[in-house]
């Protein structure tokens, strides 16, 4: 009450000086003598050049991390490496911008001919996925900040059950195909928005971004990367990259002994065993499904799709202005009462509503078709998936899955002929002893 | 063992083919899209003042614990109104320069004394940017005058946050991306009050 009264005395006072200027008109600028206008400072943005400097510390950074993984084969260069990273792009470039969310500009410039994509960013899109083609995931080694933080809290993995391993391994591609919609449709970048640990590198953001970052590093103690293999969209797209790089990482630097030591190495459950040989009737069933399944994906796909196109609602929700509507239309018909700030600001324009109204069914409409795509991505990396692990495949040695080892050197230690190579011991059978059984078999 | 080196050989080359189509395609995209935007400059963040309806989630939302935004004086649109609404609260009773008569909450808005004009005093309006949150507390003040106070994102402090935090939250979409080489936005009324001085 005594606010109120405060508020209309002032605004009294205020009628009476306005009085003479009239409502809209503005009050001209007293002019006195001897004294000059000044003018207000605007500060300029950090230069454009610094840009380059960012993508010339990503190409050497690719490189070392290439070169100290598959030529010095060195954990310890790729563990510095991983720490200069996490400073220099984490801490000193405050994670902005990163190749994981460089996805969503570049997805951006596609939809939308108004925004272009600065070199920069595409050089920190392509060159990861380039070397990745080659090299495997190099970037994820020791290059890319996220990943690096995690590897340093990687203190006490325990193993992922496969079949849950498998499963979680497919939402990096279902958060790939949301984060795409959303930057085509220009939402929102969402991959930034949730970026866990971006919080940490500039030590200050919403309390709930940092919590939700110490969540995942405590997380990260017992299961390695928990970020990297269940979420990573960009990780998502350097995975099948990575299974067909060229070169990549060995376990063994030569041959392997099959000695099992290296077995349980990886913190991120990337190291497969040598495969049994199947049966006939086994090879039978399963190539049955696989023809199963191939006959079956594409009836998946569209049936996903399909239903996808209900999801056109939901989906546009988090557009600012399909919620901006579902408010506005809420107010209209009083099953709200009072405003939002948002409700607020679109009265103040003076906008028409039905025409709110139309952008908001037109926003449904390619919300819908964005739903389709994505119901028939989802269906389709789980066919994929079933189809991949039915393929049959023949290891005869322990080797690192290419898709899923970030190439970070920790397994090349447990191997006894890395120690060999490295002086460590005189030959292998220091360690192991081989059974005579086997030695005859090999 | 020779079928099975046959196999090896044919894995080799299929992949090998695989990942020169790959790698070719994403040269192409890439190429494709540097010719595309390749004149695109990077861009920043900044506030459309005339859409901006100070609602003050500039001064909680942005990732820095001291925002990035801050309010900005244009003098030649300022009519060194007496007293500023910007400056004081007018809910209070007296026109002394203690803090509770300020409108600010941290007392950033400064006035220094120019001179006495028929009886009347002309203060010109500084914002001390070191103090100020960026709350729009005196953008909204002033609007009921000449509005010549906005809020714009300071790009010496803004580490250009791909998603800018304030712009997902900010009620009125008043958040752009613009070229860095125009990282500013002006009222449109401040602009043409700038322009009035630089032609006269
Ligand atoms: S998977 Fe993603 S977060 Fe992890 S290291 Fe690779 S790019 Fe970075
Ligand atoms: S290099 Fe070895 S330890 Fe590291 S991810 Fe690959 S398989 Fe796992
Ligand atoms: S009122 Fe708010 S926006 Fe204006 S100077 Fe003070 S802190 Fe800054
Ligand atoms: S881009 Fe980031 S730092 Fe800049 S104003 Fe927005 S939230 Fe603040
Ligand atoms: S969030 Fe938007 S409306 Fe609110 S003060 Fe900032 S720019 Fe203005």
């Amino acid at each position: 009450m005594r606010r109120q009264l405060r508020i209309l005395s002032g605004l009294a006072l205020l009628l009476l000086l306005v009085a003479g200027a009239g409502a809209q008109e503005l009050l001209s600028r007293p002019e006195i003598e001897g004294h000059a206008t000044p003018t207000a400072e605007f500060p300029e943005p950090r230069s454009a050049s610094l840009e380059y400097t960012d993508v010339a510390v990503l190409a050497v950074a690719l490189g070392l991390s290439v070169y100290l993984a598959l030529v010095r084969r060195s954990r310890r260069g790729l563990f510095l490496l991983a720490i200069g990273s996490l400073a220099y792009f984490g801490f000193y470039r405050q994670g902005c911008v990163c190749a994981i969310g460089s996805i969503q500009n570049v997805v951006l410039a596609l939809s939308d001919s108004s925004y272009g994509v600065s070199l920069a960013i595409l050089a920190f899109f392509a060159l990861p996925l380039v070397a990745t083609l080659f090299f495997g995931r190099t970037f994820c080694a020791a290059v890319c900040p996220l990943g690096a933080i995690q590897e340093l809290f990687a203190l006490r993995p325990v193993r992922v059950p496969a079949w849950l391993d498998q499963a979680l391994g497919l939402a990096p591609y279902v958060y790939l195909g949301a984060a795409v919609v959303y930057a085509a449709t220009g939402t929102a970048f969402i991959i930034c928005e949730y970026d866990p640990f971006v919080a940490f590198f500039r030590l200050s953001g919403s309390a709930n971004m940092l919590i939700l970052g110490a969540c995942f590093l405590v997380i990260g103690l017992f299961i390695g990367r928990p970020y990297c293999r269940y979420l990573c969209p960009y990780g998502a797209l350097l995975k099948p990259l990575s299974r067909l790089s060229r070169w990549h990482v060995r376990i063994p630097p030569e041959e392997c002994i099959n000695c099992r030591l290296c077995e349980d190495a990886c913190p991120y459950g990337a190291i497969h065993p040598p495969t049994v040989k199947q049966s006939d009737a086994d090879r039978k069933a399963a190539r049955t499904r696989l023809v199963l399944l191939l006959a079956l994906s594409p009836v998946m796909v569209a049936a996903a799709g399909w239903a996808g196109r209900g999801l056109g609602v939901p989906l546009s929700r988090l557009h600012p202005e399909s919620q901006l509507a579902e408010r506005v239309r809420l107010e209209e018909t009083g099953q709200v009462e009072g405003t939002t700030d948002a409700s607020d600001a679109f009265y103040s324009t003076g906008r028409p509503r039905q025409e709110l109204y139309a952008a908001a069914l037109a926003l449904h409409e390619r919300f819908s078709v964005a739903g389709m795509l994505l119901g028939g991505w989802v269906a389709l990396v789980i066919a994929v998936k079933l189809i991949h692990t039915n393929l049959r495949r023949q290891r005869t040695e322990y080797s690192a899955e290419k898709g899923n080892c970030v190439s970070c050197g920790r397994c090349f230690w447990y191997c006894p002929a890395e120690q060999v190579r490295l002086g460590l011991i005189e030959n292998v059978d220091v360690v192991v002893k081989r059974p005579p059984a086997e030695e005859g078999k090999s | 063992m020779a079928a099975d080196k046959n196999r090896q050989d044919r894995r080799q080359f299929l992949g090998g083919g695989v990942r020169t189509v790959g790698a070719m395609a994403l040269a192409g995209f890439s190429g494709f899209l540097a010719g595309q935007s390749g004149k695109a400059e990077e861009t920043i963040w900044q506030i459309d003042p005339d859409v901006c309806t100070t609602c003050g989630n500039c001064a909680t939302y942005c990732v820095l614990d001291e925002s990035a935004v801050k309010a900005v004086q244009c003098f030649d649109l300022c009519a060194m109104c007496d007293p500023c609404p910007g400056y004081f609260d007018l809910g209070h009773r007296e026109r002394t320069t203690a803090a509770e008569n300020q409108l600010c909450p941290t007392g950033a808005v400064l006035r220094t004394f120019i001179a006495e004009q028929a009886g009347v005093p002309r203060f010109e309006y500084y914002i001390e940017e070191k103090d100020c949150i960026g709350c729009g507390k005196c953008v909204e003040g002033c609007a009921m005058m000449n509005g010549s106070l906005y809020l714009q994102v300071r790009h010496d402090r803004c580490v250009n946050c791909n998603q800018c935090a304030i712009a997902v939250a900010c009620p009125s979409q008043a958040f752009r991306r613009v070229p860095a080489s125009q990282p500013y936005l002006m009222k449109k009324k401040a602009l043409a009050a700038t322009q009035r001085r630089g032609s006269s």
